[in-house]
């Protein structure tokens, strides 16, 4: 299936910026006595139109990595600055905007809400964003139609199959013409042929200039990105060699 | 994020949970229904007290005999003495005494058999004076009533209520008939308009007869010269508390007692037959209203546990809408939106059972209900209050829910 991607809502930034700058990030939590250092210092700096998989074992500290990208979680230490902006020391209310604004997320559990149809779910980012109603119905349709569900607009998540559920959720990712899409093992609950088939959506995503994060600990899902980054307690290497 | 997305996104959440929804305005629902009946029941019932004493006549005092000091000093009840005496009435009436009397009528009563042929009905015989049909405030629907010459001659004369005319004549009219009370003949000289009288004395159902006619025909006995009730008439509702003391003084000085502590009589006014009944009735409506108060605190705790276990069950959407870029403020506000709209609806619903209860229930316990308008308003701001008041708290914690935390739950 071949499907038509429009240039991002937004401006592009500017070529030198890289979208993602991590310097010296360390997270540790505090559960009683113990302490875990899920990352103990990293730096990293992923390009605007990168297609980048971040691999690890659990455990290995990419889930923390992936919550700290996606500004759910601000480091221990470090410098986080996502689009040239300072993440790291924000209010929950300004991480609210960034999330909102930069940041398209794509979760393994799809994370529809059931009651809802497709364009109603695909229009909450932009709800939140404060885009005016008959607007964001235009713009969750033509996303909807992006991720070739035009005709499934009004259905509910109970009534699409797991790959259509995850593409209702891609479209809702980029609905927003977010700098960043976040996709943490998108698909962790999908049968292959089903998986190929959001892969093959990712990489269009990304042919159309997208900067594409996807957490995985599947070799051959992190084959498909441009680069590889691989963990392994708390720390991040770039692999031996890099696929392409 | 405007007000309307905020509450359709809440409308949402409560659509997709009917019977919890449900369930949870039908304890506003039940609060707020019992507030308005028992409100109701309570106006309804000092609606219909004051109605009764009203009834009675204007600007009256009511004097009954009161308790009595025997000789050895053994004291009676209200009521238990024959101690008002016509001669008291007339005494009353005059005006150099008692100048802001209006007018008298004593009245003395008791129970006998009217007889239309072969059809006999029991009811009260009262004995009163010409002066009762304006004092009592009553009016005549054909015939005279009672004359001064009626009682100087002893006439054997009887004017009836509504209801007994209707018992011994049916439709026809009683006027210029004869009747028999305990057996003695009486002519029928008129009939009175109905009250509608629903008090425990039915006004409608009594004959009427000339004092001295009951005195010396059909009461008999050692009671004969006394009387059972004088009606006081005061020239306006301005000199109530004056006539009230003239009635008073008057009495005591000629009963030749000499402290208003030990009188033989008790004046009453309409008033304070009003104000003791409804002060009665205010303690059950307090009372009534304080039960509905605790049942819509107990659905304001309702609403409350349901947006607490929603919270719970709505972690991961909490944590999704974080991710998707809504504020704590947000969070919170559409929480609130949920319960006040739980409330409010609640408490429209209740309002709506207890305007219909107001209705149909009269039919079945008799008790007048008015419908409040303040009542049914301000009970439904209450509901709103209730959701909006107890929704605070399940708010306050979804608002708080840490993005990573609320995602990672399965």
């Amino acid at each position: 299936m071949t499907t038509w991607l429009p240039e991002p809502v937004t401006e592009p930034l500017p070529a030198l910026l890289p979208v993602i700058a991590l310097a010296g990030v360390t997270k540790t939590y505090r559960g009683g006595s113990l302490e875990v250092h899920a990352l103990r210092g990293i730096t990293l700096q992923i390009e605007a139109g990168e297609y980048v998989a971040v691999m690890g074992p659990s455990g290995s500290g990419k889930s923390t990595l992936m919550n700290i990208l996606g500004c759910l979680d601000v480091p221990s230490a470090g410098t986080y600055h996502l689009a040239g902006e300072d993440v790291s020391r924000m209010s929950e209310d300004q991480l609210a905007e960034v999330r909102n604004r930069r940041i398209g997320f794509v979760f393994q559990q799809f994370n529809l809400l059931p009651s809802l149809s497709a364009w109603r779910n695909v229009e909450i980012p932009l709800m939140y964003a404060g885009v005016p109603r008959h607007e964001r119905r235009e713009l969750a349709l033509a996303a909807l139609d992006r991720v070739g569900l035009a005709d499934r607009a009004e259905h509910r998540p109970g009534e699409l199959s797991g790959g259509q559920q995850q593409r209702v959720a891609v479209a809702r990712a980029l609905v927003g013409g977010p700098d960043l899409i976040l996709a943490d093992e998108p698909t962790g609950n999908l049968d292959s042929a089903s998986s190929a088939d959001v892969l093959g959506l990712l990489s269009e995503l990304h042919g159309t200039g997208r900067t594409l994060v996807l957490i995985t600990h599947e070799e051959e899902i992190a084959a498909t990105a441009g680069r590889m980054i691989r963990m392994r307690d708390g720390y991040a290497g770039e692999p031996l060699e890099t696929y392409r | 994020m405007s007000w309307a997305d905020t509450l359709r996104t809440g409308l949402d959440a409560i659509r997709s949970h009917r019977l919890r929804s449900g369930l949870t305005m039908l304890g506003i629902l039940i609060g707020i229904a019992a507030v308005i009946l028992t409100v109701g029941l309570g106006i309804g019932a000092q609606r219909q007290v004051s109605a009764q004493v009203q009834a009675l006549g204007t600007n009256l005092l009511i004097v009954s005999p009161g308790s009595s000091t025997g000789t050895g000093g053994v004291r009676g009840g209200f009521g238990s003495a024959s101690t008002l005496t016509q001669a008291d009435a007339v005494a009353l009436g005059s005006r150099a005494a008692a100048p802001d009397v209006a007018a008298v009528a004593a009245t003395s009563s008791t129970s006998a058999i009217l007889q239309n042929g072969a059809t006999n009905w029991t009811t009260s015989v009262v004995g009163t004076s010409p002066s009762w049909l304006s004092v009592r405030a009553r009016k005549m629907t054909s015939g005279r009533f009672l004359s001064t010459s009626d009682d100087r001659s002893v006439a054997a004369v009887a004017v009836l209520g509504s209801s007994t005319a209707t018992e011994l004549f049916g439709p026809v009219d009683p006027v210029g008939q004869s009747i028999t009370i305990d057996g003695k003949p009486f002519g029928v000289i008129g009939v009175l308009a109905a009250t509608g009288s629903t008090g425990a004395t039915n006004e409608d159902d009594q004959a009427i007869i000339p004092m001295s006619t009951a005195q010396q025909r059909v009461i008999g006995g050692s009671s004969r010269t006394s009387v059972q009730t004088i009606y006081v008439q005061a020239a306006s509702s301005q000199v109530m508390s004056a006539a009230y003391q003239e009635t008073e003084s008057l009495l005591l000085a000629l009963h030749g007692i000499d402290t208003a502590a030990s009188a033989d009589f008790t004046v009453t006014s309409q008033q304070s037959l009003v104000s003791a009944a409804s002060s009665v009735d205010k303690t059950l409506t307090i009372l009534l209203a304080g039960i509905a108060a605790i049942s819509l605190l107990v659905g304001g705790i309702g609403v409350m546990n349901i947006m607490l276990v929603s919270v719970t069950e709505r972690i991961r959407e909490i944590g999704l809408r974080k991710a998707l870029g809504a504020r704590p403020r947000l969070i919170r506000r559409q929480f609130l939106v949920e319960a006040s709209v739980l409330g409010l609806a609640g408490g429209v619903l209740g309002a709506a059972v207890g305007i219909l209860g107001a209705h149909l229930l009269p039919a079945v316990i008799s008790n007048p209900i008015a419908v409040s308008v303040p009542a049914v308003v301000g009970s439904i701001a209450v509901a709103l209050a209730v959701g909006l008041g107890f929704g605070v708290y399940p708010a306050g914690r979804a608002a708080r829910l840490a993005p990573i935390d609320a995602l990672r739950s399965d």
